[in-house]
């Protein structure tokens, strides 16, 4: 049941992108993100579409599991797109009932909307499948590395992200066997109104929090029993190192987020899909 | 009352890279007052088989008979099975919510539909069982110790007075008296009214003194199931699983392999010394 929810989960297997340095997958991945933000046009979505499905296809992550990552977020999709069909003014009336009315502007935004909200999800997902919470880890400190300098603790905030992470799949897990235990003693999770419902999550909720305080204790202890003591004069086991295909990795993308940008800029003729 | 399972299959996360068919064909019957054992290496798929029992998880082929009804047919009533098959799960003292004691153990019963006076005599009879001493019944269960609180976790399913009751390894990480203590209220129940027991366990001791029937599991299949004797009987097969028989039976058959002239079968200390003792008389 809970055990859908994918967002944050490494995924095993053997393939280029699991490969690649996990700088370049978070800074390619923050480009791909910003790719989706500078574009309105078919021909630029369609860039994004096949760039996206190129690195899933790599990756060699079951489509059908990345898809399942969006489960959580349909709620979140669905009130964004209503409002925005329904709120957009501007632009040539499609239809009109009531007080609601579509206008051909606003339709053109929520399948934008839409698809900019799964392409975020889905590119942001693919560097988590593919990349361990530890290389991540090291990713993202490196990556920040420079805000050092203005007095971030770049070492601190990214081993808080790590394990932030880390304990989205295993906090699931625990959800899952306390509801299963719960269940077991008669409690009813799917009938009853609102209020009834809220009141029948407790017995979930409060051994989950009882538990998320002990893993916490649990892993401070841990690291202080191994001479944790922040980043300071701490130095890895494996640097991170550039490889040729990482050089690969940068060039295709920044020729991806060109292409893009330049499609955004010269091609201004408007391809309407309608 | 009896449990039957058909050809059961289940597997996790199908269709993933984390697919693991946890179990393989699983054909059984388990009859109204038998007290079974299963005992299997770690990850053999225990958790998984009893988790089956109650209609936790739903097989992802074959069928159960929960007294010749298919419990995967629509509209089979699972909260009605969930009361009657209770289940304590593995580490249960992960399931304690309320702010004191006793009405966690109140939870079962009151979803049951019970008045809270029967809830809370339930309750008391259930601590009771498990030896849950009276002066804590008020305390946060979140305050006892290790042993309390799986204890209270334990009387938390008692409470429910199903007919079947499937513990997981309730033993695990409690004093050799503790343990003693609780199994015996156990076989005491399963004597005094005929409830069904099966206790998942790794020890081979506690199996063989309390099961009438052992079910070993190896990799998501059944290995072996019959008496305990019998199961006892092929140790070395159960060595390669990375399972043994009682550690007396080893000691018969050291015995004997040494010319004294007993019979290898006992699997508690008592039938062995009785053996021994009948061996010195002839
Ligand atoms: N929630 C889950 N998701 C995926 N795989 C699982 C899950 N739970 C168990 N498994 C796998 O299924 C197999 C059987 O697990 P199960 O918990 O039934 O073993 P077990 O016999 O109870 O072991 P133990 O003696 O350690 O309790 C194991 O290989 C385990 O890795
Ligand atoms: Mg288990």
């Amino acid at each position: 049941m809970i055990r859908d929810i994918t967002i944050g989960q490494y995924y095993p297997a053997k393939s280029v992108i699991h490969r690649l340095d996990p700088r370049v997958k978070i800074i390619c991945t923050l480009l791909f993100l910003i790719s989706l933000f500078i574009q309105r046009s078919v021909l630029g979505y369609g860039a994004a579409t096949v760039f996206l499905g190129l690195v899933i296809y790599m990756s060699r992550v079951p489509l059908g599991f990345i898809l399942k990552g969006l489960k959580p977020i349909i709620m979140l999709l669905l009130i964004t797109v209503l409002f925005t069909l329904f709120l957009t003014r501007e632009g040539q009336e499609l239809v009109h009932f009531w007080i609601f009315r579509i206008t051909d502007k606003g339709l053109e935004i929520t399948v934008y909307t839409a698809i900019r909200l799964i392409y975020l999800i889905m590119g942001s997902s693919i560097m988590t499948f593919t990349t361990t919470p530890n290389s991540l880890t090291d990713g993202i400190e490196s990556v920040l590395h420079p805000l050092n300098k203005i007095k971030v603790p770049v070492h601190e905030v990214a081993m808080m992200m790590s394990i932030a992470l880390r304990f989205i799949p295993i906090l699931l897990e625990e959800t899952d066997k306390i509801m299963k235990a719960q269940i077991a003693r008669g409690a009813d999770l799917e009938s009853g109104n609102i209020i009834q419902r809220a009141k029948a999550m407790i017995p979930i909720l409060v051994p989950l929090f009882v538990s998320a305080f002990r893993r916490a204790n649990d892993l401070a202890m841990a690291m202080e029993s191994r001479c944790y003591h922040g980043g300071e004069g701490r130095t890895k086991m494996k640097p991170l190192v550039y490889k040729t295909r990482d050089y690969l990795a940068y060039m295709i993308n920044v020729v991806y987020v060109l292409l893009v940008f330049f499609i955004g800029r010269f091609v201004s003729f408007h391809i309407w899909i309608f | 009352m009896s449990i039957k399972l058909e050809h059961l299959n289940y597997i996790y996360s199908p269709g993933t890279a984390f697919e693991k068919q946890a179990l393989k064909d699983i054909s059984l019957e388990i009859s109204q007052g038998e007290f079974v054992g299963i005992i299997g290496h770690t990850g053999s798929g225990k958790s998984t088989l009893i988790q089956h029992f109650n209609g936790l998880i739903k097989a992802t082929a074959g069928a159960l008979y929960y007294n010749g009804e298919n419990i995967y047919e629509e509209g089979y009533n699972m909260r009605e099975l969930r009361s009657q098959v209770g289940l304590v799960f593995q580490y249960p003292e992960h399931q304690l919510f309320e702010a004191d004691v006793l009405s966690d153990v109140c939870f079962g019963p009151k979803n049951q539909g019970l008045s809270q006076e029967e809830c809370e005599r339930r309750a008391k009879e259930a601590l009771d069982l498990v030896g849950f001493p009276e002066k804590y019944y008020q305390q946060s269960p979140f305050e006892l110790s290790g042993g309390q609180k799986r204890r209270a976790a334990i009387a938390g399913v008692l409470a429910m007075r199903p007919g079947v009751l499937v513990l997981d390894e309730p033993t695990a990480g409690l004093d050799p008296k503790g343990r003693d203590e609780i199994l015996n209220q156990v076989e005491h129940l399963h004597k005094s009214t005929n409830m069904t027991v099966i206790l998942v366990s790794h020890s081979m001791e506690d199996i063989a003194r309390h099961v009438d029937r052992i079910i070993v599991m190896n990799r998501g299949e059944k290995m072996f199931d019959g008496r305990p004797k019998e199961v006892f009987a092929h140790y070395r097969e159960l060595e390669e699983v990375g399972l043994a028989a009682p550690q007396v039976t080893y000691i018969m058959h050291a015995l004997k392999a040494r010319g004294l002239d007993v019979r290898t079968d006992a699997t508690t200390v008592e039938e062995a010394a009785k053996e021994i003792i009948r061996s010195f008389h002839d």
